[in-house]
């Protein structure tokens, strides 16, 4: 049964007195040395059997339980001197000077303590914490000149970090400032902020130390069999060693300048043993040089006790590997490598039902794959299937037996890549057992995860109960997550190809033959009758590619709008829209229009999944998503998709006019500088004249680019395939491809042009105070032709301030991020719609002011009128 | 009622929302409807330029009506403390 030994119902945290650390203590530790010639602990020193075991085998001396159950036992060390504890210099500190050096009392008159104390009082009783007035309390007492109480004068404090302290010109002993603590009133104590029914102010200097016991630091034997001692336990040495040697200068009445010295390196050899990265303090070392991890150290950062150990715990039933793309899997499920589905388990309780399924699994046991690699009776005796005669166990085994099997298709995982910046980062998708070594999975999830295939690695988690599986499966399913709780919109869908291979297949000429038709609708794995040809001709059918996209949309769909490649003509053509921009979507046959980025890609206000996801629900959506990305590559593949360097390939005579039209700006520009020289400039408002020249420089040079851009985009029409991909928004962009056709522009660093690197200019080829176009890092090549040196090195600083500033970006945001999650984790939407933290109090009083999830409306609004009217009157 | 400044009305200012301090009853109702302590809301201080302006003393709640993008009026509730 289960006994409880102790109930806590509340902790306080304190300071220990050196009467407690003596009465938790069970033996004082006077010698440095730790074991004898035969090995064994030497008592009264570091490693006492009495402050637990480590070794297996031993009994503890204390409470008689062998190494593993002993939870240790501490010791102390009797201080000849006492010493300053490091972590609390500050308070100490705020002791000292707030109270009167002679008389100890608050350096405030009486009244006015009166008031302190029962505003803390009344704190106290609401259960808050007084620190703010204590720190009034410290303040307005450390500026008094003069003791209220007894009038003595105030001397100047010097606090010289870390732990010494200057009054005037005498330096404080530890001895000294501890007289003075002890000085302090109980009710004074409690206006500096400490409780004295927890704590005492001249507890924090310390007259003994408490030694921990040895499970803290235990000692390990290397294969040669050398012990090799922990870092405290090092230190604690040196502690012992530097006491014996102060009380023995003592006791003989060395002079005092030997005890003052000796003393001091108490205190650095306390101090670092506290905290071994104290500025100001020489990090104590081990004899290698390294430096000591003591016992701060432990608890600190990133890999500290706090965030290493109790935030970031390591779990079983976890996987690791390189992930890769599968794009004839579902976006629900998941390619798990066959050697981790026999590693990865799931538990089965044996029933009647699953009775002979699960002897197999037994007989086929840990190695051949569908088996299982564990079970465990009803009494709680566990077989390992390793070693056991397979055969004999199947015959064992009855309902009550829990099976740990291997994972199979169909089984729920926990899919995760880090960083894990927001919900979709895990998302529970359904196993499939492939071969190969790398997970698989579909290219439709990578945005959620933001992962890529250029060595990207994931982690899978296998949830253990029924109710953790029914959990992921319910709430954290892919197909779950298709919209962002962010932004309202898809976060998955259609990307890159994806898009292109739509726009290829939907676009107005695209005709298919009954095999060319037939092959695409097997690709998606839609075996359904052709509908009626669009055309007839020469006997034979013919099939647009819009009707076969039309079969994958759900019926009685109805949208209206514009494509991504719209032009934003002043006057739409709508349906006569010459590039087929103007998309209409009737009883789910696309009548008019391409379906391109505007349609379902991922991160995109898109029209038809959205659509799709919240009016039909997201198994369908999640099937119209795998069945479009397939029909879109295989179209892509059928009709021919390409790009090279010459798809930026422009006529000479557009080169011709666009060095023109730089050769002009660069006319333009000197110019203006001559305008500037000559002092005939006109400020703009708010601007100095150098500003203005440099605004009126960088629009000219702007516009030349954006001028020579538009030369080379009107030799580049839809049928370029790079055109294609920057205007159905697959990928790229159209100034990418002007910035290889045409012109580059103008290189920046802080949103200026280059100036910096040599006296008045960028590069020495220019003269001091040049301000032409070529001096100030304006690029007039194109990529594809190349740039010229210079320009080269002037992109290159334009370059890396892009490096520098995602480096510093990611570093910060991160930083944010941790700590807005670590200040919002524990807020939840309550049934009445209010949002609360942790202790029930209110932080909003509806949910984002509307009550609505974003991620379930349309355009975050609650009701969307004009599709209600568009649906009743019917579109 | 403790206007302190006599040059200028704080609740004139487009970028201070209306606050009004709730009756008795009206509080009671408020603390019953959510079901919280009055140290559950969200705290004001009764230094508070607004608070201070509409005289709302220790104990008060106050109602504060704001514009809001989402909902066009959002109402929510603030417990008076003290400093
Ligand atoms: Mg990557
Ligand atoms: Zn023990
Ligand atoms: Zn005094
Ligand atoms: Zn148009």
């Amino acid at each position: 049964m289960m006994r409880i030994p102790k109930l806590i119902d509340r902790m306080d945290f304190s300071l220990m007195s050196p009467d407690e650390i003596r009465r938790v203590s069970v033996t004082k530790i006077i010698t440095a040395d730790t074991y004898d010639e035969d090995g064994y602990p030497i008592e009264r020193g570091l490693m006492d059997s009495r402050l637990g075991v480590i070794d297996p085998g031993l009994r503890c001396r204390t409470c008689g339980a062998r190494s593993g159950s002993c939870p240790g036992h501490f010791g102390h060390i009797e201080l000849a001197r006492p010493v300053v504890h490091v972590g609390y210099a500050d308070t100490i500190h705020n002791c000292l000077r707030a109270t009167c050096r002679k008389c100890g009392r608050i350096s405030l008159p009486e009244p006015k303590l009166d008031d302190y104390r029962e505003r803390i009082r009344e704190m106290m009783a609401a259960g808050r914490k007084w620190w703010g007035v204590a720190h009034e309390v410290i303040r307005s007492a450390s500026s008094v000149g003069k003791c209220p109480h007894c009038g003595e004068e105030k001397v100047k404090l010097k606090f010289e970090k870390p732990t010494a302290f200057v009054e005037g010109k005498n330096r404080l002993s530890p001895s000294d400032i501890r007289e003075r603590l002890e000085r302090i009133t109980n009710d004074d104590a409690l206006l500096l902020g400490i409780n004295p029914k927890i704590a005492r102010p001249e507890w924090t200097v310390l007259t003994a130390l408490p030694v921990p016991p040895v499970t803290v630091r235990p000692s390990i034997t290397l294969e040669s069999g050398v012990r090799s001692e922990d870092d405290l336990t090092h230190k604690l040495v040196d502690i012992i060693r530097i006491n014996q040697r102060l009380s023995e200068n003592i006791g003989t009445g060395a002079p005092h300048l030997i005890v003052e010295d000796l003393w001091e390196l108490l205190q650095y050899h306390v101090t670092t043993y506290f905290d071994n990265g104290v500025s100001g303090v020489p990090p104590a070392r081990h004899r290698s040089g390294r430096i000591l991890r003591t016992l701060a150290q432990r608890l600190r950062g990133k890999e500290g006790r706090f965030r290493g150990n109790l935030s970031g715990k390591r779990v079983d039933f976890s996987a690791r590997t390189v992930i890769s793309p599968d794009p004839n899997i579902s976006i629900n499920e998941i390619g798990v490598p066959e050697h981790i589905a026999k590693t990865l388990t799931i538990p089965v309780r044996v029933t009647e039902h699953n009775l002979e399924e699960v002897r197999n699994l037994i007989r086929r046991g840990p190695d051949i794959y569908p088996g299982a690699n564990c079970m465990t009776s009803p009494d709680g005796k566990r077989y390992d299937l390793r070693y056991a005669d397979r055969e004999d166990l199947a015959k064992t085994v009855e309902p009550g037996f829990v099976v740990e099997r291997h994972l199979t298709d169909g089984d729920i995982l926990l899919f995760n890549r880090q960083p894990s910046l927001h919900r979709m980062s895990i998302m529970a998708h359904l196993a499939k057992i492939l071969p190969g070594r790398t997970f698989r999975l579909n290219l439709s999830v990578c945005p959620p995860y933001n992962a890529d295939f250029d060595g990207d690695e994931m982690n899978v988690h296998v949830p253990q109960s029924e109710e953790a599986q029914a959990e992921a499966r319910i709430l954290m399913g892919v197909q779950e997550q298709i919209i962002s709780p962010r932004f309202g919109g898809p976060i998955i869908g259609g990307i890159q190809d994806h898009i292109t291979g739509a726009y290829l297949l939907t676009r107005k000429g695209t005709r298919l033959t009954r095999e060319q038709a037939q092959q695409l609708l097997a690709a998606v794995g839609l075996f359904v009758a052709l509908p009626k040809p669009a055309v007839r001709e020469g006997g034979a059918g013919y099939w647009t590619g819009k009707q076969i996209f039309s079969m994958l949309l759900p019926k009685g769909l109805n949208l209206t709008f514009k494509a991504k490649i719209c032009e934003n003509c002043t006057r739409c053509k709508k349906e006569e829209c010459p590039i087929d921009a103007y998309v209409v979507i009737r009883d789910g046959q696309l009548i008019h229009g391409v379906i391109d980025a505007r349609s379902y890609k991922a991160l995109e206000r898109c029209e038809v999944l959205d659509r799709i996801v919240k009016d039909y629900g997201t198994t369908i959506a999640r099937e119209f998503l795998d069945r479009t990305t397939k029909l879109s590559i295989a179209a892509a593949v059928m009709l021919g998709f390409t790009t090279g360097i010459d798809d930026e390939d422009i006529p000479p005579e557009a080169k011709e006019r666009i060095e023109e039209v730089l050769e002009e700006a660069g006319a333009r520009v000197n110019k203006l500088i001559e305008v500037y020289n000559a002092g005939e400039l006109e400020p703009l408002p708010g601007r100095s004249l150098r500003e203005t020249l440099e605004m009126r420089i960088m629009g000219v040079l702007a516009e030349s680019r954006d001028r020579a851009g538009g030369i080379a985009e009107k030799y580049l029409g839809l049928d370029n395939h790079a055109v294609i991909m920057a205007r159905t928004g697959a990928r790229g962009s159209m100034l990418n491809l002007t910035q290889m056709a045409a012109c580059v522009g103008q290189q920046s660093v802080r949103g200026e042009r280059l100036s910096r690197g040599y006296k008045g200019r960028a590069l020495p080829h220019f003269k001091p105070g040049e301000l032409g176009a070529e001096a100030r890092g304006f690029v007039e090549s194109n990529y594809k032709d190349g740039l010229k040196p210079l320009e080269f090195f002037f992109h290159a600083m334009g370059g890396r301030e892009g490096l520098v500033d995602t480096a510093v970006r990611t570093a910060q945001s991160g930083y944010m991020q941790r700590r807005l999650i670590n200040a919002l984790q524990d807020l939840r939407v309550e049934y009445d719609n209010t949002v609360r933290d942790g202790r029930g109090a209110v932080v909003q009083f509806m949910y984002g002011e509307d009550g609505v999830d974003p991620a379930r409306s349309d355009n975050g609004k609650a009701v969307n009128v004009e599709k209600i009217i568009e649906r009743t009157i019917g579109g | 009622m403790g206007n302190t400044s006599k040059e200028f009305d704080i609740r004139l200012h487009v970028l201070v929302p209306k606050h009004e301090v709730l009756p008795k009853e009206e509080a009671r109702e408020v603390l019953e409807r959510y079901k919280v302590a009055p140290h559950q809301l969200p705290l004001i201080k009764s230094t508070d330029p607004a608070a201070k302006a509409i005289g709302a003393k220790h104990g008060d709640i106050i109602k504060i009506t704001r514009n809001s993008p989402t909902a066009g009026k959002a109402i929510a509730y603030r417990y008076v403390i003290e400093r």
